[in-house]
């Protein structure tokens, strides 16, 4: 049974060019098993941005395929981009909260989209802000938390859903030590649990600690997939 | 194989309960949200509700005018002077010819020995009249048409002018040809003018809505990127624009009513001098309907052609090139 379904990302010989181009991918190929944690490595510009929005297909491969779920998201209709998304959660490095709503309305969010009655919204905002340690900041609005708890919120908004894949691009970038070692703790605690989890970043000494499958790129290629 | 997510929402029935209970939820917070900032709000519903109360004012003008030529008996009257020597029982046949016609609306008879006697009463020539030797008035057929158009009054004078023992066909035409030239004159202006306006409502909505689309950016590029479906990123301005265009019409309805109760007194006075009972129409509430529903509907529009123009612009640049 562990054959095809288990493998939740492939990357099949992707090139991405940009109007202007430059070439921020070139023949990337490589797959991501279900339930992995993988870091994306490199220095800023190699790439690993364009990587992630393949994924949520904000961007489309100029050539090769990507595959999510088993679906070629490089061939995907529009219409079928919004359930593609729900089902992956994204952390961002400044974690775009919504700062005229609350934390809970911040959280919400995905829930509403996907169309969850009132009571299960409530649920699991709260299974999710608890799970980040925010219970207690439900009606603050994000201004008046601190930059680590901002970000929190921001995974909590990643997580609510209960995505299978879930990305984050730098989530420690503007942190100190402590804080990323924390952040680090709560993806590895969802990895656990079965989630897919993927993260972009440059720090290597978090990378190193956590002892997890990398892929680093370097100018667009894919120069260490060990 | 899926995730928990889409399994709690898989009914048919909580998906349309929850599709509800958004638009519900967008419609109230865009309304609370336009009465907060009701300042700027109340600005656009004034450009909004000037640009519909012209063409509106317009058309109740051309109303009231229609309203007061019928009231001054708009119906032309069309007189036939029969033939002098016709006897009695001729006059009866062509009073029978024209009486029986389905456009005809009222005739009335009047013999000669009327007409003298009217005329004796009204001149004040009583004496010299009474010194002829014979009543030189001819019988009168006077005759209310229910068609008034002036090619259907037209035909209708040709046709009785060839009936039997009819001498002379008299109606005034022109005025009333003038009166409606002018009228249809009018509803072309009005028309003309609901168009344009119409325009300018659809232009002040979509620029509104441009700017609030800006000032929701990052909420659209969230919203887009944890799985909002185009119509949902939209909805919310949709029902802006319907607020918008809803608040444009009561103002537009105020303003017009406002004009008209400014108007009464004066065209009631004319009125008067003409010992005649009118008084100014305003919208019926069909019309009102109309007018409300119009406003929304322009509304709405401006705002989808705002927002199909400014949201696919948004290629969400939030992960940071790294």
């Amino acid at each position: 049974m562990h054959c095809l379904a288990t493998v939740l990302i492939r990357f099949d010989n992707v090139s991405k060019r940009y109007p202007g181009g430059k070439e921020a991918l070139s023949r990337v190929s490589f797959e991501i098993d279900s339930g992995e944690m993988v870091f994306l490595t490199g220095h800023s510009g190699a790439g690993k941005s364009t990587l992630m929005k393949l994924i949520i297909v904000m961007e489309r491969a100029s050539q090769g395929q990507v595959f999510v779920h088993g679906l070629n998201v490089n061939r995907i209709a529009e219409k079928h981009i919004p359930p593609l998304r729900r089902d992956i959660g994204v952390v961002f490095q400044n974690h775009q909260l919504l700062f005229d709503r609350t934390v809970y309305d911040n959280v919400a969010l995905p829930l509403i989209i996907a169309g969850f009655q009132h009571r299960e919204v409530g649920r699991r905002v709260r299974a999710a802000l608890s799970k980040v340690g925010l219970t207690d900041k439900e009606r603050v609005l994000p201004i008046a938390l601190s930059g680590g708890e901002q970000q929190r919120v921001g995974i909590a908004r990643a997580v609510v859903n209960r995505p299978q894949l879930l990305l984050a691009d730098e989530p420690t970038g503007n942190l100190d030590r402590g804080l990323s070692a924390e952040i680090m703790k709560l993806f590895h605690q969802f990895n656990q649990v079965g989630v897919t989890v993927m993260i972009a970043t440059h720090d290597l000494e978090l990378v190193s600690r956590l002892k997890k499958r990398q892929l680093q790129l370097h100018e667009g290629r894919l120069v260490d997939h060990a | 194989m899926h995730s928990g997510a889409t399994a709690a929402v898989s009914g048919r029935r909580d998906q349309l309960l929850a599709w509800l209970a958004n638009h519900r939820q967008v419609s109230s917070e865009t309304l609370v949200a336009l009465l907060v900032n009701w300042v700027t709000s109340a600005m656009t519903w004034l450009v909004l509700g000037i640009a519909l109360a012209l063409p509106v004012f317009l058309y109740l003008v051309l109303l009231n005018i229609v309203a007061l030529s019928v009231d001054f008996d708009g119906n032309p009257r069309i007189s036939i002077y029969l033939q002098q020597e016709a006897t009695a029982s001729e006059t009866k046949q062509a009073l029978g010819l024209v009486g029986d016609h389905p456009d005809t609306q009222e005739v009335k008879f009047i013999t000669p020995d009327e007409a003298l006697a009217d005329f004796q009463e009204r001149s004040g020539f009583g004496d010299v009249l009474n010194s002829l030797e014979r009543n030189p008035l001819p019988p009168v057929i006077e005759l209310v048409p229910r068609n008034a158009e002036p090619y259907a009054l037209r035909q209708r004078i040709l046709e009785i002018e060839v009936l039997p023992f009819v001498d002379l066909v008299v109606v005034d035409l022109a005025w009333i040809e003038r009166l409606f030239a002018f009228i249809s004159f009018g509803e072309r202006v009005a028309w003309a003018l609901s168009l344009i306006l119409s325009l300018g409502v659809l232009l002040v909505v979509g620029n509104t809505i441009r700017l609030a689309i800006e000032n929701r950016r990052t909420e659209i590029e969230v919203v887009k990127l944890v799985g909002g479906t185009d119509n949902f990123v939209r909805r919310p301005f949709l029902y802006l624009g319907f607020w918008y265009g809803l608040g444009g019409s009561i103002t537009a309805w105020i303003l017009v009513h406002t004009c008209l109760l400014f108007l009464a007194g004066p065209v009631e006075l004319i009125a008067q001098s003409y010992q005649d009972d009118f008084s100014l129409q305003g919208l019926s509430a069909m019309e009102t309907l109309a007018l409300c529903f119009v406003g929304s509907l322009l509304g709405i529009l401006g705002a989808a052609f705002a927002v199909s123009k400014h949201l696919h612009t948004f290629s969400a640049a939030m992960l940071a090139e790294g």
